[in-house]
């Protein structure tokens, strides 16, 4: 493609996003002269460095970059804009070993509670920088990058935007760093997976807007008849991850100058709304989002069709239209009223084999692929993470019936449901497409490391096998402790006796934390080595662009 | 545009879809017929379980269920009728004196059981599970009592507590003696070292443990007693018992004199009901009390 030199100039969008930076850095230091709050004014202070940072990187690529716009197409085949994924696979890598690592620390508090070092270090202020670090960071992450990787792959079709992907890739990273240093900081709006105060609430609107903006762009520009059923997930969890922030965190700030706000919402209504969040967090974010990276990887990894495709649409309407309902099943017996336990319950009961779909399609795509298991340990953790899924959505169900909820709520029991899915399924489909991506994007023959793959799989396994069941015995022992009684009607055991018998799980909660670490570490090394590896990958025969259809 | 028409997979025998997206196929497998009666089933349940309770909000009601279940009332009867066993099981403390449940096999039973699980809700996090009591709160299993361990005493102090909101309660203050300046750092190391051959630990090198004396005769014995073996109406601690609330290290004793400790207990008379109060003093006397 032949075109005449253009004088270089700055495009529209570069300008423009110089603007919108140069007038957000100033409002943040603005705001940082002014506060009376130390740790309000260092947030600002890192908003006025990150604007200033982006603004100098956008000129630093206006001087490197050609006058014209990357081409869409080379040779009639996709220019495909992997820089963006890159840089969001080693974040979620980096975050992935915080989150973690944050974690086994807790673990350990809880177990031994004179490690909790005030105020920074507290179980208090370290439990949501662990959530939140391996759920938004980690997770965020994995979801931003496979998302734009598979957008682009399964659309044949270069990523919408110019600067727009690094603006979402670099804006949810600054996010993360904001929340994640505010709850160290002791700011917090206290909303369980939704701690961060109004400012970076707002900032992740704009990001996730941009994202939205991004996602479609690239399906607009697809150049197959039809769109892939991952980029169905993938749209479900950015639709509705941008409704339920909205929703959980309408608050209103003392003022500018404060990190503090009100949530609108109060009483059991704001218990409502956080809990409808809390869950479809679960729902859209770590099962849609992640259902969508197993649609891609298995079969892509597999090299067999998707099992069924009729399967794929009724469980994905099933499945989306059902989760938003089962919310109140985190507040049964509470003051939230009768009919509203009722749904959430029932809904949530309706949900099994919506979520059961994903698990089938996902395990009977190997049919005729099982033996590649026994060779392809990146293949197992991604079937294995699927087992976990089918486990979780069924133990999830049968928690949100009230007869059972009366005794596994508020107790470990749901710490290790919340784990066997946090660890056995997301954790684990995302190492597995982490493995997948990473030869693929640097343009390696394979991973520098099967068998340290093999390591990371049995040892992660090992790790969780302890972490659930030392929860799941630890959870309804002290359920059955607080409802026991005594034969003259008294309860026969006081809180603090409770609290000495968990003592022994929590040290092997924390052994299985410790495990899953350590495999994780493996992960870290064997992507290092492939990505400095100087071995190329044999160049990739493509077919040629043409609709598939 | 069919560049890639349906084709019949080999191993599973199905037809793909016919689309394709960067070498991924899909099959045109039927949804497998246990999944969907599953789906079935778990439906119907939620319509039955729909008519049986509450679950569909109305325009300012909603339906309520074919037996009127709620969980408040639910939570209600299992509360009262609890209440009801537990009353029922301790209707004899209600009338009975202290003396009189000591004396009958059976209230105490009753009463130590109440006693138990009271103590466990109420008193465990300063004194413990066991009443072994930790730093700065009294071990109730010692056998020591800072303000007397009969029945009727011990009732006395759960009831008013010490030092706490109620005109009865146990009261007395120990002046800080090193802050207020009544005695000199040197005076109060002096009398600590005193204080520990009191409770036969070996005094520091160097320090005049007769001065201690003197220093001790002349400010604490009133309430200590000359001898050191305390007095409970002053709740003054006993110091040759070898059981020490704040610890028998020198420089615990030099704090204790120094600033005073002056612990507080709350009055549960205002916050538990009278039978109940029975009970703990029952268990707490159970515990290590004496006559």
């Amino acid at each position: 493609m032949q075109t005449v030199a253009q004088p270089k100039s700055l495009w529209g969008g570069e300008l423009g996003l110089i603007a919108v930076l140069g007038l957000l850095g100033l409002l943040c230091l603005f705001i940082a002269a002014r506060t009376i709050e130390p740790a309000y004014a260092f947030h600002m202070g890192l908003g006025v460095i990150a604007a200033a940072l982006s603004i100098f990187a956008i000129f630093q690529r206006y001087n490197a970059r050609p006058s014209e716009h990357p081409p869409l197409e080379i040779d009639g085949l996709p220019n495909y804009n992997f820089g963006p994924v890159k840089f969001l696979t080693l974040m979620a890598l980096f975050w992935g070993l915080a989150g973690m690592a944050v974690g086994v620390y807790i673990a350990f508090e809880l177990a031994f509670p004179d490690i909790n070092l005030a105020p920074w270090f507290n179980f208090g202020r370290l439990r949501p920088l662990h959530t939140s670090a391996v759920i938004f960071a980690f997770g965020g992450n994995v979801l931003l990058a496979t998302s734009f990787y598979v957008v682009q792959r399964t659309c044949r079709a270069r990523l919408a935007g110019d600067l727009a992907p690094w603006f979402v890739a670099l804006g949810y990273n600054f996010f993360i760093l904001i929340a994640g240093t505010g709850y160290l900081l002791g700011i917090t709006e206290s909303k369980e997976y939704a701690e961060p105060e109004w400012y970076a609430d707002l900032w992740l609107t704009v990001v996730w807007v941009v994202y939205l903006l991004v996602f479609l762009g690239t399906l607009y520009r697809r150049k197959e008849p039809h769109i892939f059923v991952a980029n169905w997930f993938y749209l479900a969890f950015i639709l509705t991850i941008a409704m339920l922030h909205l929703g959980n965190n309408a608050a209103v700030p003392v003022s500018m100058f404060s990190s503090k706000s009100y949530i609108v919402w109060s009483g059991v209504q704001d218990a409502m709304f956080q809990w409808w969040y809390g869950h479809n967090a679960v729902g859209f974010f770590l099962t849609a989002g992640f259902l969508a990276i197993m649609y891609y990887f298995v079969p892509k990894r597999a090299e067999r069709p998707i099992y069924s495709y009729r399967l794929s649409i009724i469980h994905f309407w099933s499945l989306i239209f059902l989760y938003i309902w089962a919310g109140p099943h985190h507040l049964h017996y509470t003051a939230l009223p009768d009919w509203a336990q009722t749904l959430g319950m029932t809904f949530s009961v309706m949900l099994w084999m919506p979520s059961w779909g994903g698990m089938i399609n996902g395990l009977l795509t190997l049919s005729g692929a099982w033996d590649k298991l026994r060779t392809d340990p990146v293949l197992r953790m991604l079937v294995v993470s699927v087992a976990f899924y089918g486990m979780s959505t069924f133990e999830g169900p049968a928690m949100s019936i009230k007869a059972v909820n009366s005794l596994s709520h508020y107790t470990d029991w749901t710490v290790g449901h919340v784990h066997s899915g946090a660890l056995g399924w997301v954790a684990f489909v995302s190492f597995g497409a982490i493995y997948c991506l990473v030869p693929w994007l640097w343009n390696k023959r394979d991973l520098y490391s099967l068998r340290l793959v093999s390591w990371h799989f049995w040892i992660a396994t090992l790790g969780i096998v302890l972490y659930i069941t030392s929860m799941w015995v630890s959870g309804i022992l002290q359920g059955l402790m607080w409802r026991s009684y005594t034969p003259q009607g008294y309860l026969e055991y006081s809180f603090i006796e409770t609290v000495a018998a968990m003592h022994p799980f929590y040290v092997i909660r924390a052994l299985g934390g410790t495990l899953f670490l350590l495999a994780y570490c493996l992960m870290l090394y064997n992507v290092y080595m492939t990505i400095t590896a100087s071995e190329r990958a044999a160049p990739v025969t493509q077919p040629s662009l043409q609709p598939a259809e | 545009m069919s560049t890639d028409p349906v084709q019949v997979d080999r191993i599973s025998g199905q037809t793909t879809t016919g689309h394709e997206w960067d070498g991924i196929r899909e099959l045109n497998t039927p949804l497998p017929r246990w999944w969907l009666w599953l789906f079935y089933l778990t439906i119907a349940f939620s319509f039955a379980y729909w008519i049986v309770y509450p679950a569909w909000p109305l325009a300012s009601s909603y339906t309520a269920g074919l037996f009127g279940y709620t969980n408040r009332g639910r939570v209600a009867e299992e509360l009262a009728a609890g209440q009801a066993a537990r009353m029922q099981a301790a209707a004899g403390l209600e009338t009975a004196t202290l003396a009189q449940i000591a004396a009958d096999p059976k209230l105490t039973e009753i009463a130590l059981a109440e006693g138990k699980a009271a103590f466990g809700d109420n008193c465990t996090p300063c004194h413990g599970s066991g009443g072994q009591g930790q730093r700065g709160y009294p071990n109730l299993t010692a056998g020591r009592w800072l303000w007397g361990g009969t029945l009727d005493q011990i009732h006395g102090t759960i009831t008013h507590g010490i030092r706490a909101d109620d005109p009865d309660t146990r009261a007395s203050a120990m002046p800080s003696f090193g802050k207020d300046g009544i005695l000199k750092p040197e005076e109060v190391r002096e009398v600590a070292n005193y204080v520990r051959t009191l409770g036969g630990l070996e005094p520091e090198q160097g320090v005049d443990v007769a001065a201690g004396k003197k220093i001790f005769a002349d400010n604490c014995s009133a309430c200590h007693g000359e001898d050191g073996k305390g007095n409970i109406d002053m709740g003054a601690p006993n110091l040759t018992t070898k059981v020490w609330q704040y610890g028998s290290d020198i420089s615990d004793l030099i704090y204790t004199i120094t600033y005073a400790r002056n612990s507080v207990m709350p009055a549960w008379g205002k916050r538990l009901d009278p039978v109940t109060i029975k009970s703990l003093a029952v268990y707490v006397h159970s515990l290590g009390g004496g006559t």
